[in-house]
């Protein structure tokens, strides 16, 4: 009976993490942030269209924010556009862009043809900021607590779905100071 | 006196193939100050995975994530930090994912540690299966067809 | 219209692979003979259909009917018409119809082949394969139709993914799946065995041409992918341990353990549960590979799209194929017995230890790809595993392989007689000894710890391998293919050892940027740019550079290696420029234009690495031998003159 139940309980097992693989598979943990309950990284960045304005993370620490990795090169930033202009305007968080290895007057067409959500964009032409965050493709945007630790990072185009389940969730009761 | 331009540069361009031609040869693209930092990098590069890939070091990929991550590690290097420090740094901001070689601690061993088990069940099951046989040697008296066969 | 006509054929193709399922298994068990003769009909009428389905998705692809969304997604008005077919499987739809027709064609070959063997075995192999049939045709059916259409019908297509603009892509897909496919043989044969409730030595002899057959192609195929590899990836690797890589060698190290179990157990009758066992594995991690790589589970951590239904259905058709056989084979335990004896130093016990080292490194290679996944199964901490796991722990267990392998050729049956080999064994191991230290020591210089141990071991396995044939020739005796086959194959394997010890010690490798004009040095060798020109192509333009590689200062190859555009999928690819010496590959590939006039270039020198497809190319010649042996060829008449009745006599004696 053991030449049985040992291949038998093998197969089993395998076909359990396959089972749960695919079902989890479109969120998969590997691309949770391994910043997840950590400090947002220090960064102090040029501001899109605003010449000798810098944004830095000290200037937004104290309330809960957000942060939204794109590009005008990237496909998918594009789809997630409505999303983020409909998110904006429902002004619950502010929501600051960081114009990720792109160049300026793309952005800027950019946000003049398609609209602007951000209350505010980050340049980052090298990509150094970026990676101090983590990022490794656009779009991804990160939930920022009032302590200025990164709780949430979405990879993918933003929707709807996922603000309010897990961004607007994450808003303190009370609304925001 | 006329100079012949075409002449002069066609020989100052000789002249400079010649420069290089000589045993210096060309240079890298992202070389180190020294062959012992060149090694580290060629290193660690090839063990940090291209996090935007199906299955590439960063070393081998050319999306731009490769590169920012490449010259990071530059200029870790630079800075003097040791190999272990730089990828300490890039599982903090990436997770163990961005490493191709599983680390050996407590959470992850098992990954390491499984085949090795593996290999030591096999080993138990052959020796009880040889002892099994050879005990019944004695017993087997089947014949065993030859397999030389004259031509 | 014609493209409805083939989404028809499919249906009606699984209709006859249920009929060919149901009147196969039932008809066998209610030993109802004209059930049975329903079988062969239907295997017959499903290839004639499923080649229906491909011809006209063929026919589609050729006369650009873009108006089929399959088409319009991986062909272009641009794309010369080799690719246009090769495009049938270029993505999963067309692939999982190429899946199903190669399963109808190896059925349609065992339908043919077995008219000799017993009736209700050969009824229940071919019902197996009918089940197998069904699920695939159903999965094709209901998830991935390839016949969808698209409408508006687009002007002109998507193209081709230009990585698969490639021959030896184009083939590799066909080698592997005659690979997959035909270890779904292997387990049908265990199935009606166990369903038959005879295991007995007979059904291994009927089983091992089929899998080793199979084991084959499946080599091959990963072979062809594996050079595709090296020389169009640009980066001049062979092997990655790319998760889809080890879909393929899982089975194929399986597969080998496999045709030396069946050796066993049709020479000895031991075995036989592991023999069942690794059939039922064999074709798990077919079914397995297929998951893996259509699910979404193993992809890229940026693609979000996994469509879980594809995925959720071939799991639950691996359940119900595995679950079904370990059920027949718990079921059958008791059968499994044998009374055969043998010592530690046998054959067989050789065989045994071999086939341990084989399984144990196909679960290492699972563990290895399946680790992200088991890892969040469990809960664990987020991990991944590339090339530093495998590199590091493969030879760990293929090394001692080796050793035994070289060792235990020359063991005999029952009980092993080493003693009398001795010989044999210590002149080819001080031969290899002593090659070995040379080329390490003397020729090539040394290198990592690994090398020496490698090497000696490959020129080992190859001097064992070759003592018994000479010996037999010497002593005027026969050699049946058989031994000859047995003999190329593990030759075979030993140049491969020797290769990869080779190639994994001393590439010497270079990355930089070069001008026309500049010479990139590696040792005694130079790699002189001399020119770059633009080209164009059916499908893409791009730009071709003329290197030549200098040895100490002279001449000894010219290198084109190109870049291209595709314009449609607007991807760029490298072509590497590679000149194959018997003992080096020269190898050149373009980066980037790093502007000024400069490539960004990667030179290598790998020595021997020739030797690897050389090797993979001997193991699958030793098969066709081994296979077109006589013994497998012979058995027609002594089956019908020992009286079991066969599907013709049946039918005789009804009419009658």
């Amino acid at each position: 009976m053991s030449r049985f139940l040992i291949p038998a309980a093998i197969f089993l097992a395998l076909a359990g993490v396959l089972y749960v693989a695919v079902v989890h598979s479109p969120n998969k943990s590997t691309m949770q942030s391994a910043l997840l309950g950590k400090p947002v990284p220090e960064f102090n960045l040029p501001v899109l269209g605003r010449p000798g304005m810098t944004v830095s993370k000290a200037q937004l620490s104290g309330r809960p924010w957000v942060l939204n990795v794109w590009g005008t090169w990237c496909v998918a930033c594009r789809e997630e556009h409505a999303a983020l202009l409909e998110i904006a305007r429902q002004n619950a968080l502010p929501l600051v862009g960081l114009s990720w290895k792109d160049e300026d007057d793309l952005a800027l067409d950019w946000l003049k043809q398609l609209g602007n959500p951000y209350s505010v964009v980050a340049v980052d032409h090298d990509g150094r900021t970026a990676i101090e965050f983590g990022v490794y493709g656009a779009p991804e945007t990160f939930f920022i607590d009032a302590d200025g630790r990164v709780q949430y990072r979405h990879v993918g185009p933003m929707t709807p779905e996922v603000w309010e389940r897990e961004f607007l969730a994450r808003v303190p009761r009370g609304g925001l100071p | 006196m006329r100079i012949n331009f075409r002449a002069l540069v066609l020989a100052l361009a000789g002249a400079s193939l010649l420069v290089v031609a000589l045993p210096c040869g060309a240079f890298d693209i992202e070389s180190m100050p020294t062959p012992e930092m060149q090694a580290r990098y060629d290193g660690l590069t090839h063990e940090l995975r291209c996090m935007q890939c199906q299955n590439q070091s960063i070393a081998d990929s050319p999306v731009g994530l490769a590169e920012d991550l490449r010259r990071d590690v530059r200029e870790q290097i630079i800075a003097g930090k040791s190999d272990a420090e730089i990828r300490d740094s890039m599982v903090a901001r990436y997770g163990n994912v961005i490493l191709f070689r599983p680390p050996f601690n407590p959470s992850t061993a098992w990954v390491w540690v499984l085949p090795f088990l593996l290999l030591l069940v096999g080993v138990i099951v052959a020796v009880r299966i040889v002892r099994q046989r050879t005990a019944l040697v004695a017993s087997d008296d089947s014949v065993i067809e030859s397999e030389d066969v004259p031509r | 219209m014609i493209p409805e006509l083939g989404q028809f054929a499919l249906i009606l193709a699984l209709v006859l692979a249920g009929a060919q399922a149901f009147f196969g298994l039932f008809g066998a068990a209610r030993g109802d003979l004209r059930w049975q003769a329903v079988v062969r009909p239907a295997v017959a009428g499903q290839f004639v259909l499923v080649s229906t389905a491909i011809g006209v998705l063929v026919h589609a692809f050729v006369t650009f009917d873009f108006s089929v969304l399959y088409v319009a997604s991986n062909s272009n008005s641009a794309l010369p018409t080799f690719y246009r077919v090769a495009a049938l499987w270029g993505a999963h739809e067309g692939s999982l119809l190429l899946w199903a027709w190669i399963l109808a064609a190896w059925t349609l070959a065992v339908a043919i082949a077995s008219r000799n063997l017993p009736a209700s075995f050969a009824s229940r192999v071919l019902g197996v394969l009918g089940f197998v049939s069904f699920g695939f045709l159903l999965f094709t059916i209901a998830t991935s139709n390839p016949f969808e259409r698209i409408f508006p019908v687009p002007a002109d297509g998507r193209d081709l993914n230009p990585v698969l603009q490639d021959p030896a892509l184009a083939i590799h897909p066909p080698m592997l799946y005659m690979g997959y496919v035909g270890m779904s043989v292997a387990f049908a044969f265990a199935c009606a065995a166990m369903l038959e409730g005879k295991l007995d030595q007979t059904w291994a002899r009927w089983t091992r041409p089929w899998t080793t057959t199979a084991w084959a192609f499946l080599g091959i195929g990963i072979a062809l992918g594996s050079w595709w590899a090296y020389y169009e990836l640009g980066w001049g690797g062979y092997w990655f341990w790319d998760p889809v890589e080890n879909a393929s060698f899982m089975p194929w190290l399986v597969a080998t353990a496999l045709i030396h179990s069946l050796a066993a157990t049709e020479k000895r009758g031991v075995f036989k549960s592991w023999t069942l066992l690794l059939a039922i594995l064999a074709f798990s991690l077919s079914l397995l590979g297929t998951f893996l790589v259509r699910s979404g589970v193993l992809t890229s951590v940026h693609s979000f799209a996994a469509d879980p239904t594809r995925g959720l259905f071939i799991l639950g058709f691996l359940i119900v194929i595995v679950g079904g056989a370990l059920a027949l084979y718990a079921w059958r335990a008791p059968l499994l017995r044998s009374p055969a004896g043998f010592e530690g130093t046998a054959r067989e016990a050789f065989l045994l230890y071999n086939n341990i080292f084989l399984v144990v490194a196909a679960a290492m290679v699972l563990v290895g790809t399946l680790a992200p996944l088991i890892a969040d199964a469990l809960g664990a901490a987020p991990l991944s595993v590339g090339s530093p796991y495998f590199d590091k722990l493969f030879p760990m267990l293929m090394l001692p392989l080796g050793a035994l392998i070289a060792i235990g050729i020359h063991a005999a049956w029952k009980r092993g007689q080493l003693g009398s080999s001795r010989g044999r064994i210590l002149s080819g191991f001080g031969v290899a000894l002593l090659s070995g230290l040379v080329l390490v020591y003397g020729v090539y210089g040394a290198s990592k710890p690994l090398t020496p141990i490698g090497m000696v071991l490959g020129v080992w396995i190859i001097l064992s391998s070759l003592f018994d044939p000479i010996d037999r020739l010497r002593r005027k005796l026969s050699l049946p293919r058989a031994i000859i086959g047995m003999t190329l194959a593990h030759v075979g394997l030993g140049v491969g050892l020797l290769a990869i010890s080779m190639v994994e010690s001393y590439t010497v490798e270079r990355d930089a940027a070069i001008a026309p004009g500049e010479t990139l040095v590696l040792g005694r060798y130079g790699y002189r740019f001399n020119s770059i020109k633009e080209i164009e192509g059916p499908n893409y333009d791009g730009v071709r550079a003329e290197v030549t590689v200098l040895r100490d200062g002279a001449p000894v190859a010219t290198l084109h290696p190109e870049q291209r555009n595709y314009w449609v999928q607007r991807s760029t690819l490298t072509e590497a420029g590679i000149a194959r010496r018997w003992n080096l590959d020269m190898f050149v590939a373009l980066s980037k234009n790093v502007g000024g006039g400069r490539w960004s270039v990667r030179a290598q020198l790998r020595p021997f690495l020739g030797w690897v497809w050389l090797s993979a190319g001997l193991m699958a010649l030793g098969a066709v031998f081994a296979v077109s042996d006589r013994r497998y060829r012979v058995r027609a008449s002594a089956k019908e003159s020992a009286g079991e009745p066969t599907i013709a006599q049946g039918s005789a004696a009804e009419a009658s």
